[in-house]
């Protein structure tokens, strides 16, 4: 049987397929593993063995935890604003997990299709304004966890919202002025762009070490991890914002703490790590295109190692010094950056 | 029991004659008791005054009030003329290193004493114990409420006409909030300020603490803390024990060096009983007690570093303290709760490997200590955490009553070890680590030190391990051996009179203090002459350290009272006893 598809149809068919590929890979594939690579990294840190024992090497470990939480018994305290409570584990996986539409996770692959052969870029969807959608998405999560606070109807969870709004404001600004420098240089708004001229001329980390390490640290106090978990805090605000959770709705809190860390390793691996290129190799044809996605996963995977290894090392910040690190330090150092690399890049006249 | 004499240190004695009369005269002592000098009660607060103020006594410190209730008790010491309760106020001064009781009386009916907050704010919330397990008021108390039995508890249970069987129906009222509202000017608004109820269940409380804060966003305005939810009553039980049975008692004071207690306690006993215990036990004991010390920070610090989000410490304390509790199942087959310690020696000898095991230890002792401070000591977050936070100056150190690492943290060089040596400690060279800024990281600075010291006493005592019993051979004291009870009447009888009767320690009284590993552990012991101890009183070292908190916390954050709890180690366990 010849399957005859029209233009428009067949594009819709690939967007799915990469859809179903890139969530496949994050949902099925590393989420399970980061948590259970999250509890190993933890207890080859801490000198113990971490889990073991569910599956080979206890890769299984985060199925049973999930099966465990969805078997829990869903409580809703009786105060709790039951929409908002309801919604805000939703709003806070949702953004990670559609963040990953415009990061180019592969070179691309050709397909023959009606006799010509086309190559496939590995993105979802190429859009003009790439970064401008990533931060948009990625403020969003923050409301997941401010309505969470909200809606708990709970002191401790109310400070852990207040806490993650006033965080977010604070390193919102420097992170989307530390990321201005990677587009003045590449020329484009676009990812596949920005990762086509790093890997034509060189990684941003380089040039741009100043932007990358600012970009690093707004992306810790994104994803709320250590040294930026105050929202969470187990021990000033008992798991602040969600406090009030369980089962399920814990579960899917937990999920898109990890989607989001999974989406900011690929968004910093994008922008300053060169993506899916490494200098020198081209990638063209089917393997070389399955080769650039390993690529990026790898480049994604260490990326993530890193963020657990603070994780398991640093202690915590204190509210107000957070803010001031934030507005003090990063803004005017991102500040900088950007006058830095803007002048050069007029200077050498591209 | 060694000849009673008349205290002869008390320099000031001339000068409180000429000042007191007959209000306030030394009292005849044995040599093991701390100096005492009995105060007439209207005169309470003038002597205390003077001995705070005047430069030849200046007693800086408030160690401890022990109430007695003299009802049933026999003797030279009884109660005469309506005099039922004693009040026996326990100071030391850092100056001239030197402990002093002040005895004074009150009356059986309507027993009133003058407060002594407003001379030793420490004295606080022993007065609030006393009122409440005897019954005593104290005129003129800022706060003078039950402290460690609920607000809905009927009658003074330590009383010795209290009836132990008694029960009450305690509700859930709860005095705290209230009693804080009116403490602060505005009402709770959720835009202005919130209340914020922090434990009993709270996981930095590790244990069960309450403290009630009214915050400005995240800045505490005003605390209250409240202790008592592990209160057992301690030193009732061990009234109606053998003073044998009380050792496992002991051991869930602080339960994190359950050894330091237990010898504490024995040594106490002993000295009333003037009994000398066998080089080899007061050595092991001496190990012990500091690789407990060791334990203790160990716990300290790992939770206080896993409460300011640094979890990894936690482990690398904590595996220390793991193969330490290995050294002591094997001494006594107990981890947690070892009740090694016997009046008189120890339970059994230690086992044969203990030296080369002791090395092994410290060596480790080194290794994990050297990891949490490569991790924490130069972290800049950690830095920002800790300095400036939870500060106590000295005077207030003082003022407050603090012993321990925390009085060293800020700047007081007293150590039991140092300033009244018992077991080895004289004979071992080591140093007390002082800072004297007094915030959280001096206090962590402090404890990491005393560890490091922890571990070159030890080293130095098993070099010089002696071999020989590790228990009295006096038999009215420590049980005979297994021939001796089957095979000699004598050895029978002892037997036979030990378990069945306690042990005989004679009539009198003693204040006998450890250097706990959070400050000085004091017990003070009456004794009626028969085999169970007429009243226990501990000096737990937390007690004060808690009572301070909320005044510590004012104008911190939320974060910074988690920073300060962990570094102050409260443990409800003795605290509440």
């Amino acid at each position: 049987m010849t399957l005859t598809l029209s233009e428009p149809l067949f594009n819709a068919l690939l967007a799915v397929v990469k859809i179903l590929f890139v969530w496949a890979m994050t949902l099925a594939a590393l989420l399970p593993n980061l948590i259970w690579a999250e509890r190993r990294v933890s207890g080859l840190i801490q000198d113990r063995p971490g889990p073991n024992r569910v599956g080979p090497l206890g890769l299984f470990q985060a199925v049973a935890d999930v099966l465990k939480l969805m078997m829990k018994e869903d409580v809703v305290p009786l105060y709790v604003d039951k929409v908002l409570f309801t919604l805000a584990p939703l709003i806070t996986l949702t953004p990670a997990l559609v963040t990953f539409a415009v990061i180019p996770f592969g070179s691309s692959i050709p397909i023959t299709w009606n006799g010509a052969v086309r190559d496939v870029p590995l993105v979802i969807a190429d859009v003009n304004v790439g970064i401008l959608y990533i931060f948009a998405l990625t403020s969003l999560a923050v409301y997941g966890i401010v309505l969470a606070g909200w809606s708990s109807n709970d002191k401790y969870s109310l400070l852990g919202g207040v806490r993650a709004s006033a965080q977010i404001i604070s390193y919102e600004l420097a992170m989307g002025f530390s990321a201005a420098g990677v587009f003045i240089a590449a020329g484009s708004l676009r990812l596949p762009a920005v990762v086509e001229w790093q890997h034509a001329h060189l990684w941003n980390v380089v040039p741009q070490f100043l932007g990358f390490v600012v970009f690093a640290v707004a992306i810790f106090a994104e994803t709320n991890r250590i040294p930026f978990d105050l929202s969470e805090a187990e021990a000033e605000l008992v798991a602040g914002y969600h406090t009030e959770y369980s089962s399920f709705r814990f579960a899917m809190f937990f999920m898109g703490e990890y989607a989001n860390l999974i989406a900011a390793s690929a968004v910093v691996t994008t922008l300053y790590f060169g993506g899916w290129s490494l200098p020198g190799v081209a990638f063209t044809g089917l393997w070389g295109g399955l080769a650039s996605i390993a690529v990026f996963a790898v480049k994604t995977a260490a990326f993530i190692f890193l963020f657990l290894w603070v994780r398991w090392t640093l202690p915590r910040f204190r509210y107000d010094q957070l803010m001031e690190l934030g507005w003090k330090v990063f803004l005017p150092l991102s500040f900088f950056h950007l006058i830095a690399v803007a002048a050069f890049v007029a200077a050498s006249g591209r | 029991m060694s000849t009673t004499t008349p205290s002869p240190t008390l320099a000031f004695a001339p000068l409180l004659e000429r000042k007191f009369g007959e209000k306030a005269a030394p009292e005849a002592r044995p040599a093991a008791d701390v100096p005492t000098i009995a105060v007439d009660a209207s005169a309470l607060h003038d002597v205390a005054l003077f001995l705070r103020d005047d430069p030849s006594a200046r007693f800086d410190l408030f160690l401890d009030l022990a109430a007695v209730d003299r009802l049933k008790l026999a003797g030279p010491a009884s109660y005469r003329a309506g005099e039922r309760f004693a009040a026996n106020y326990l100071l030391y001064s850092t100056e001239r290193n030197e402990h002093l009781r002040v005895r004074t009386t009150a009356p059986a009916a309507d027993p009133k004493l003058p407060t002594l907050t407003d001379v030793w704010w420490g004295a606080n919330w022993f007065e609030r114990e006393a009122w409440d397990l005897m019954g005593i008021t104290f005129e003129g108390h800022p706060n003078l409420k039950r402290l460690l039995t609920h607000n809905g508890f009927v009658g003074h249970a330590l009383r010795k006409d209290y009836e132990a069987g008694q029960r009450w129906l305690c509700t859930e009222e709860d005095v705290l909030q209230t009693d804080l509202a009116a403490q602060t000017e505005t009402p709770e608004d959720v835009f202005e300020t919130l209340t914020l109820n922090f434990g009993p269940s709270h996981p930095s409380t590790h244990g069960t603490l309450r403290v009630v804060m009214r915050c400005d966003g995240e800045t505490i305005v005003a605390a209250e803390s409240e202790c008592g939810y592990l209160h057992r009553c301690f030193e009732k039980m061990s009234e109606t024990h053998t003073y044998q049975q009380v050792i496992p008692y002991t051991d869930r004071l602080n339960y994190c060096s359950p050894m330091i207690n237990g010898s504490g306690y024995a040594r106490a006993v002993e000295s009333m009983l003037g009994v000398e215990i066998p080089e080899r036990a007061r050595a092991v004991r001496t190990v012990l007690a500091e690789f407990s010390r060791l334990m203790d920070h160990m716990v300290c610090l790992g939770a206080n570093l896993v409460d300011i989000g640094a979890l990894t410490n936690f482990w690398y304390a904590f595996q220390a303290r793991e193969e330490i509790y290995s050294l002591l199942e094997a001494c006594c087959g107990a981890r947690l709760t070892s009740s090694y310690a016997r009046i008189g020696g120890l339970s059994n000898d230690v086992p044969e490997n203990f030296v080369e095991w002791c090395r092994r230890l410290v060596k480790l002792c080194h290794n994990q200590i050297r990891e949490v401070d490569g991790l924490i000591t130069k972290n800049r977050i950690a830095q920002k955490r800790f300095r400036d936070t939870g500060v106590v100056t000295k005077e207030q150190a003082l003022a407050w009553g603090f012993t321990g690492p925390c009085l060293r943290a800020s700047g007081v060089a007293y150590d039991v070890r140092k300033d009244a040596p018992y077991d080895w400690y004289d004979r071992v060279d080591f140093d007390v680590p002082i800072a004297t800024e007094g915030d959280n990281f001096a206090r962590y600075l402090v404890r990491m030190e005393e560890m490091r010291q922890s571990l070159r006493i030890v080293e130095q005592v098993v070099a010089k391990l002696p071999n020989g019993p590790v228990n009295s051979d006096d038999y009215r004291v420590v049980l005979p051996p297994k021939e001796m009870v089957y095979n000699e009447m004598e050895g029978l009888i002892y037997h036979f009179k030990v378990v069945f009767e306690g042990i005989p320690v004679p009539a009198g009284e003693i204040y006998s203090y450890t250097e706990g590993a959070n400050g000085e552990l004091g017990y003070h012991i009456v004794s009626d002459g028969t085999g169970r101890p007429y009243r226990v009183k501990v000096r737990p070292p937390c007690f004060p350290l808690f009572a301070s908190f909320e005044k510590i916390i004012r104008g911190g954050m939320v974060s910074d009272a988690v920073a300060t709890l962990g570094t102050l180690n409260i443990i409800a366990g003795e605290l509440d006893r």
